[in-house]
């Protein structure tokens, strides 16, 4: 219990320090993530470059830093978005039962049997051109949160199902609580664990959804890094042997999303 | 024990059924292998219009007349000799006499006169057929002997002779049709998805010095593989033996790990190019249809890019800057005289300001305020086009110009830049596979849909444009090859000039060669690696596998 202990405060030190190296990119590197050092394409680690350099010279570490700001900011939003929805839906569903149980879980159904990926290029090509990278890199994780809420709702449905003949609800209905006062004093706060462990579910499945975007060049636009991007030069594992180090930021996201398993206390802790 | 002995052996069988290559059980005897990138969509040499059965058909198809593709002259293959009448519609063929079709037909002015017949049928839709129809009206074909017959048509066909390289001749005979063939190579056997076996033809007419019956190799088993590391990864174990068109990262890392098999043949003919929307029915707002469709704006933005820097940094010096239309190594067509290409950001500058434009706080701006941006559509997952179109970006922020690049998956940039217009400026490649500028009568004509810039204009939207019409028209009217040649000097001249696509590098044509084939002497032109298929040899001590 102790190792698991400190593991935890040793993953959430971790990630803190990861956010923050992402939050504060520019005091960590003297160069901005588009400069392209033409001179030195793919240069190995050097004390200027501490990652050496990508295909168009352009510094890694400072690539890898900035694209954790995106990774690491915008997965937990999209993983809000999607989160919440899955709570409103899966709550009403489960609480209210019926037709609309049916609907809701039916629409579930019906989107997690949408090849997510094929949904998201499709996306992709309505948008407008020109927006900035900034916007499209918005645009994405919005879209990821907004098409990621299947999965979720069902673990929240299956949950406010065993709350529905639940003795403190019908308690609460006697004593003649409106509904809203039910869902929101009643419902939710015993949903709270259920909704809080799909949202950290959720933020490496997002960061990971958006690297595989990127590894097909439909996810954050260059020159915009993002880990996702940074991952595509792993495709070739050939130059990977030859220059192990470009392996960092996959490394990076690894440590990440097991940092994320690891920050809250497992139930056998709580029990 | 005996149960788990039985089935251990079971799986180990499995295991070498699955495991054990097709090269590996191919390679038994005489057979040079290698891979084909997609499937032959036809066996049939006339109905022919992708990569992978054209290379079918040069290897087992037989033609009057073959571009050396070392020389790029004219020789004589099926026909010994032949003439073209001085107004360029009638070609006389004196053919070779006692030569039989794989499946030991005789061949003889009767199956030039079906194949060319079945060719210029309308009903047959060929590709190869379209470019013999510069007129309306049908072909004549006479046999006043069997190895004699004269091809007239309705109209001049400019770069005749040059034509009859693609067209392999079938038998009117044999009931094997298509399948029988007087090329080097005949198709034996055929599996969907996986290989196309072909067998020397026993009958092939050709003989080396020695009077050694044509082609030396036994089989060829080309093998169906799309994914291109795949295909690196078996030559490097030796189970295949050529590979066609390597990128220039994977040439640069066989290159390292082997010197000797990498064969660098010089510029290619394919390059790359970006060009701006001029379409007027574009869903642009004005003020950027008014900058794309100045010319010094096209200038500016084409003296902006460094191409030395693209072709260094993105192909690894396995490319060249582009001049225009026509690579360096197309010789006859090339255009010796345009300008090299330049980088100078500072001429760019020059030149928007004299077009209206101002630098403001680092962004340039027009004459009315705008803010010169724009989006720049490529295909996603082409990394090579994607780090391209991430080099210009820098490049344009050194003239003020902010420059969004977008990577759509391929279906949607089509879409766009041939339905709906709704893109500023688009960055792809060009394959040319004709050396001819017939070839490439779609591009050029204000009229034809590849005019990608403004397609499918009604009459000429610029007078360039209009004089790009005449010239073309006028070099695909005549017979005379200097003639023609000082008219498409011309066009590419015009095009260098108002920079309609702004050419950016000519990729180099790179293979990769085992050291257990001699003879073979990569070339820029199709199919560069095994254009002498029939003089190729597979070293005896080695004939399993390439040099690790």
């Amino acid at each position: 219990m102790k190792v698991r202990r400190a593991l935890r405060f040793l993953c959430r030190g971790a990630l803190l320090a990861t956010l923050a190296l992402g939050l504060f990119a520019g005091s960590f590197t003297p160069y901005s993530y588009a400069h392209q050092f033409r001179g030195i394409p793919n240069a190995a680690p050097s004390a200027a470059h501490w990652l050496g350099t990508d295909a168009l010279g352009r510094d890694l570490f400072t690539r890898l830093v900035y694209g954790t700001r995106v990774s690491l900011l915008l997965a937990p939003a999209a993983a809000l978005i999607a989160s919440i929805i899955a709570a409103i839906l899966g709550a009403i569903a489960g609480l209210r039962g019926g037709w609309l149980e049916k609907i809701i879980l039916a629409c579930a159904d019906l989107s997690m049997s949408l090849p997510l990926l094929f949904v998201l290029i499709a996306l992709r090509s309505v948008l407008p051109l020109d927006v900035s990278p900034v916007l499209s890199v918005i645009a994405t994780f919005l879209a990821l949160g907004l098409i990621g809420w299947p999965a979720s709702v069902r673990v929240v449905w299956a949950a406010s199902r065993d709350l529905r003949d639940s003795d403190h609800l019908l308690l609460a209905q006697a004593l003649g609580y409106r509904r809203s006062q039910i869902l929101f004093h009643q419902v939710l706060p015993c949903l709270r664990p259920v909704f809080l462990a799909q949202f950290w579910i959720s933020i490496p499945l997002f960061i990971l959804t958006e690297a595989t975007l990127s590894m097909l060049g439909l996810g954050v636009m260059e020159p915009l890094p993002s880990w996702g991007n940074l991952l595509r030069g792993s495709e070739d594992f050939s130059a990977m042997a030859a220059n192990p180090w470009r392996l960092v930021p996959l490394l990076v996201l690894v440590h990440t999303v097991i940092c994320f398993q690891f920050i809250f206390p497992g139930s056998e802790e709580i029990a | 024990m005996r149960c788990s002995r039985r089935s251990s052996a079971l799986l180990l069988a499995l295991f070498s059924f699955l495991f054990s290559t097709p090269a590996g059980r191919a390679q038994s005897g005489e057979e040079l292998h290698f891979c084909l990138h997609s499937e032959p969509k036809t066996f049939n040499p006339i109905l022919v219009d992708d990569e992978a059965s054209e290379n079918v058909r040069y290897l087992t198809g037989g033609v009057l007349i073959r571009v050396n593709r070392q020389t790029q002259a004219l020789e004589p293959a099926l026909a010994e000799s032949w003439q073209v009448s001085r107004d360029g519609r009638k070609i006389t063929f004196h053919l070779r006499k006692g030569l039989y079709f794989s499946d030991g037909t005789p061949f003889s002015s009767e199956d030039v006169a079906f194949t060319m017949r079945l060719l210029m049928d309308p009903e047959t839709h060929s590709a190869t057929g379209d470019a013999f129809r510069t007129g309306a009206g049908s072909i004549a074909v006479q046999t006043p002997s069997p190895d004699v017959v004269v091809v007239s048509f309705p109209a001049l066909v400019a770069g005749l002779e040059r034509l009859f390289d693609q067209v392999a001749i079938l038998s009117s005979k044999s009931p094997k049709k298509e399948m029988s063939v007087l090329g080097p190579y005949y198709v034996s056997d055929y599996v969907p998805g996986s290989y196309v076996l072909l067998r020397r033809n026993l009958n092939y007419w050709k003989h080396d010095a020695q009077g050694k019956p044509l082609p030396y190799i036994e089989t060829v088993r080309l093998d169906i593989q799309r994914n291109r590391d795949i295909e690196l990864l078996r030559f490097r174990r030796g189970e295949l033996q050529l590979i066609n068109r390597l990128d220039a990262e994977q040439f640069d890392r066989l290159q390292k790990d082997s010197p000797g098999v990498a064969r660098n043949a010089g510029t290619g003919l394919d390059g790359e190019e970006l060009w701006f929307n001029q379409t007027a029915a574009a869903n642009l707002p004005d003020y950027k249809k008014k900058w794309f469709q100045t010319t010094a704006f096209r200038q500016a933005v084409s003296l902006s890019i460094n191409r030395t820097d693209l072709a260094r940094v993105v192909f690894d010096g396995y490319a060249t800057p582009a001049y225009g239309p026509v690579s360096p190594s197309n010789h006859f067509w090339f255009n010796t005289s345009l300008p090299a290409p330049k980088h100078d950001p500072q001429a760019a500058l020059l030149l928007l300001s004299r077009g209206g434009f101002h630098l403001e706080n680092g962004t340039l701006k027009d004459s009315a305020g705008h803010s010169v941006e724009f989006t720049v559509i490529t295909n996603s997952g082409n990394t090579t086009r994607e780090k391209m179109a991430t080099m210009i970006q820098q490049d344009l922020s050194e003239i003020g110009i902010a420059l969004k690049v977008v990577t759509l998956d391929f279906p949607s940039l089509i879409e766009r830049i041939t339905r709906t217009f709704d893109y500023d400026a688009c960055l792809l490649g060009l394959v040319n596979t004709d050396l001819d500028p017939n070839g490439q009568m779609t591009v050029w004509l204000s009229s034809g849909e590849d005019h990608q810039w403004n397609p499918h204009q009604k009459s000429p939207a610029t007078p360039w444009e209009a004089e790009i019409d005449k010239l073309m028209q006028e070099q695909a009217s005549t017979p005379d090859e200097k003639l023609r040649k000082a008219k498409f000097d011309r066009v590419q001249q015009i095009v260098a000039e108002q920079q309609p696509f702004i050419y950016l590098i000519n990729k180099n044509a790179l293979s990769a060669v085992s050291a257990s084939l001699s003879g073979a002497a990569p070339v820029a032109l199709n199919p560069q690696a095994f254009w002498n298929i029939e003089t190729l040899r597979l070293k005896p001590s080695q004939e399993m596998g390439a040099s690790k």
